[in-house]
């Protein structure tokens, strides 16, 4: 019998969790259904902009050219402030670089998490964690730049693995699902951090309300070009998803946390500790979750510990994660995306007058589409293999 | 012309013929078995059958009226009914919940109509004395019954015709009779029954007619009565097969694995293995026969380290190896071919490759440290796919692309090859086509032959009838007799149903 001659096997239904974070999928269908929505979400979005455009929608009953020509303008206008805010200059481009440093970071923490099978949503705790560590490293010690900031790095990457790794002991002992229990770290983290800024150990002295020491200039990330935001954090991203990826392809580490989020019980029989590896891949997500929480304390002014400095990082890291189908390089150009929209939307706002919130409908539209496949390969009309029933018969996060 | 014909049935998959000009007819009142290797088109037939695909040319005729079906929906008005082999049943809805599924017998306003459904299931129950409570829970049923409200699904849409789908590969030896009878009498109404199977000796017992299809064609059509199970397996592979396990008689040597007194809990804490001794000496097969849920599979899973056990111990090699973890006897020489291919014995998503070095990715020269040596493991894949005869078009591709069979090499190859002395495995050749289980039972015979001592555990009794020097049969968790190669089928099974017989261990 040759080769030739295998049968066609059916493929296993893909789950939802699968369809989502893009776990297994392949280069081509990867790249394929994540441009698509994007593209799709922009049209909307320009839909949006005309509907909210009241004074144009005034007249479209009496001059529907002029109302046509208003609408057109001002959706030109608005786009072509988002893509000379991201990419028109180079203080545009520096300014989607700094903005896609923290999301590159605390999305690698949610797809790797992805990929061994994990439901991380307490990055945002983590950063919190992990930022305030590397802040206290920060201010309380003196030493020259190149030992105090690779120092705070580390401090933040153990802080935030500890607090992610809780969330793994808890999995691995009890069963508890890492969904509730990271989501309830988060809410922990945050008034907890509300409390240490105003303990003498953190808060500036002389202040009432939740504010830290300022970090020594040597714990401050030196900035890569004169005059402009963009410092060595991105350079630190960058680096980490080079060792993501390697982690994940190239050591008996990565192979066991990508067996395990395949499949567990497999994983098991085949001899690997599936509650160590839940503690681990937590927290090497916790570590990768304090880069990039210490970013936001040590990468931008005025380099102070604030109440809930993470602001909403590493919620809008889970959206970029599934943007990047969980793969290192995905993440890495979805952090792109997000930092040009951010960036672009603050010149939207300021030229074109269209509220930034558009952005975050952006990137909603974009999940929308991301979750929704199916959706995507209809209005685009792309043929799945052959006549295969399209009806989805497992769903859920398969436990 | 009465019944259901498929005539010239070809389908055409990207890069694949998976029916090349098929006919299959079936009349009312007719058994016809489908019989066919994996792969060999069956399902791909069925499919087209069912309107779950459409045929790239061809006709399905219904008594004589040639019928397009666009979807399930249009086969099951045809008075077409499948059953499949993994069943579509909610498991918290009651037997005649999931009767009227999806044709829901309604009074006014859209109100259910229970008393409709539950007479139904009674009606439908009683004429084919098919023993179903409407009101049980489904989850809470066995495999067999489950089966049973599969059919009475069938039968409340009022098919003539039903697809069972490898039936069989799910009951017991016990079910397996009455589903049989439950087949005669779906035959003594007038029904139409398509049965598929590659179990040969059941087709030869209810069909009256016998279908064989290779590599997507029909090859072959035969009476029951004008052939045997050599000539069936030959017409299925293509080539003249061995059903009977070739080996010479055991010279057993020193002992190997040694289990004493072992207590092990199930799922639920009730005591599935209950007090089990034995021994297995090197360069003998000892086969645990019993019907499933005996306390098998959690034997099997103390002795590979995956189930703590509550008390006894397990001996390997005279070391005490009781509450070791599956790692750490793995790396004693012990190979595991798990009971469930592919929730355990597999990573789906994964790779030949990738499944190949599963357990032994973290030892060099697969690994140098924690970095992975991916040309190593390319090599060796290399090398095991073609020792053990795994059909694959590359070892890169998905393992889940491969057939049953080859999933199962996949497995053995991985287990066995290395210095093994104690390979455990258990139901090696579920769900496997008759060329693959004659390669499967040739490399266990190969694997004693080299004084590897081997544990069988097989819900088929033929299967550990044919492959073990010893036989020990399990009872609700204990070992109630033991049985050398002279034993009958009959002693066997009787002692399978808890009847005295043999020699207690």
């Amino acid at each position: 019998m040759s080769v030739d001659d295998l049968p066609p096997q059916p493929q296993p239904e893909p789950t939802l969790y699968d369809r989502i974070t893009g776990v297994g999928t392949s280069v081509r269908r990867a790249l394929l259904i994540p441009a698509l929505a994007v593209l799709s979400a922009l049209i909307i979005g320009a839909f949006i902009i005309a509907v909210t455009d009241i004074d144009t929608l005034k007249i479209w009953g009496s001059d529907p050219g002029e109302a046509f020509r208003r609408t057109m303008t001002g959706i030109g206008r608005a786009y072509k402030a988002l893509f000379v805010g991201s990419l028109g200059s180079t203080k545009a481009i520096t300014e989607t670089l700094f903005s896609a440093t923290p999301s590159i970071l605390a999305g690698l923490a949610v797809a790797i998490g992805f990929q061994a099978g994990l439901f991380n949503i307490g990055v945002n705790g983590q950063m919190l964690i992990g930022g305030m560590a590397g802040l206290w490293v920060g201010f309380s010690i003196s030493v020259p730049a190149f030992i105090h900031i690779p120092l705070a790095i580390v401090a933040a990457m153990v802080a935030g693995a500890i607090w992610a790794g809780i969330a793994g002991l808890l999995k691995a002992r009890t069963g508890a699902h890492e969904v509730i229990t990271t989501m309830m770290l988060n809410f922990v983290a945050i008034f907890l951090v509300d409390y240490l800024l105003k303990t003498s150990i953190f808060q500036q002295p002389g202040r009432n309300d939740p504010i830290s020491k300022p970090a020594e200039v040597t714990a401050q990330f030196p900035t890569l070009l004169e005059g402009y935001r963009l410092h060595i954090g991105f350079l630190i991203a960058l680096v980490a998803v080079a060792l993501v990826w390697w982690l994940m392809y190239r050591t008996t580490i990565g192979f066991e946390f990508r067996a395990v989020g395949f499949n567990p019980t497999g994983a098991r029989y085949a001899g690997m500790s599936v509650s160590w590896l839940y503690v681990s891949v937590l927290a090497v997500s916790g570590a990768l979750a304090g880069i990039a929480g210490v970013n936001q304390v040590l990468g931008l002014e005025p380099y102070r510990g604030l109440s809930n400095f993470a602001g909403s990082v590493g919620f809008d890291a889970i959206a970029l994660a599934l943007l990047g189908r969980s793969q290192p390089l995905g993440v890495l150009f979805a952090g792109l995306l997000f930092g040009a929209l951010r960036a672009g939307g603050r010149e939207m706002q300021g030229a074109a007058g269209i509220p930034i919130d558009l952005v975050l409908v952006l990137q909603a539209l974009i999940i929308v589409m991301i979750a929704a496949p199916a959706l995507v390969r209809a209005i685009y009309r792309i043929r799945t293999s052959d006549q295969e029933p399209t009806t989805v018969i497992s769903t859920g996060w398969g436990g | 012309m009465t019944g259901l014909q498929l005539t010239g049935i070809t389908k055409r998959f990207p890069g694949v013929l998976a029916n090349d000009e098929v006919d299959l007819s079936v009349s009312a009142g007719e058994i016809v078995a489908l019989l066919g290797e994996n792969g060999a088109g069956k399902t791909t037939l069925m499919n087209i059958l069912y309107g779950l695909y459409s045929p790239t040319s061809g006709q399905v005729l219904i008594d004589g009226e040639e019928r397009h079906f666009t979807g399930p929906g249009d086969a099951i008005a045809a008075g077409i009914g499948m059953v499949h082999q993994h069943f579509m049943l909610v498991p918290v809805f009651t037997v005649a919940e999931n009767v009227i599924l999806g044709a829901e017998p309604t009074k006014s306003l859209g109100r259910l109509d229970h008393r409709k459904a539950r007479q139904t299931v009674t009606d439908i129950s009683a004429r084919y004395r098919l023993d179903v409570d409407p009101d049980a829970i489904v989850e809470n049923l066995p495999v067999g019954i489950q089966q049973r409200v599969e059919i009475i699904k069938v039968l409340a849409r009022e098919a003539r015709f039903l697809v069972l789908d490898e039936p069989t590969s799910v009951l017991t030896p016990a079910e397996v009779e009455s589903f049989i009878e439950i087949v005669k009498g779906l035959k003594a109404d007038g029904k139409g029954v398509v049965f598929i199977s590659h179990k040969l000796g059941e087709a030869l017992e209810i069909a009256d007619r016998i279908v064989i299809m290779r590599r997507g064609k029909t090859v072959a059509e035969v009476k029951p009565s004008e052939v045997d199970e050599e000539r069936l397996a030959e017409l299925m592979v293509g080539r003249p097969v061995d059903l009977e396990v070739h080996k010479e008689p055991a010279q057993p040597g020193d002992v190997v694995l040694s289990v004493e007194d072992l207590v092990v809990l199930d799922h639920r804490n009730r005591r599935a293995v209950d007090g089990v001794t034995f021994q297995v000496r090197a360069g003998e097969i000892v086969g645990v026969a019993g019907v499933q849920g005996n306390g098998q599979t959690e034997l099997v899973e103390s002795i590979t380290g995956l189930r703590p056990s509550l008390d006894g111990t397990v001996g390997i090699l005279g070391a005490d190896v009781t509450t070791l973890s599956p790692r750490q006897i793995h790396s004693r020489n012990v190979a595991h071919v798990p009971e469930n291919r592919q929730e355990s014995g597999l990573v789906l998503p994964f790779t030949v490759t990738e499944n190949i070095i599963l357990n032994s990715y973290y030892e060099p020269p697969i690994s140098k440290g924690i970095q992975m040596d991916w040309g190593e493991a390319q090599k060796r894949a290399g090398r095991l796919v073609k020792e053990y005869d795994v059909r694959t078009p590359s070892p890169d591709v998905l393992v889940s692309t491969l057939s049953g069979g080859n999933q199962q090499k996949v497995i053995v190859a991985r287990e066995v090859d290395r210095d093994v002395k104690l390979l455990v495995a258990s139901q090696p050749t579920r769900g496997l086509d008759v060329g693959s289980i004659e390669y499967i039972h040739a490399r266990i015979v190969e694997e004693r032959d080299q004084g590897v001592a081997v544990l069988i555990v097989s819900s088929e009794l033929e299967e550990v009838m044919a492959l073990s020097d010893r036989i020990l049969v399990m009872f609700e968790g204990k070992i109630v007799g033991e049985f050398d190669e002279s034993a009958t089928a009959t002693e066997i099974g009787l002692a399978m149903l808890g009847e005295a017989g043999g020699d207690p261990a």
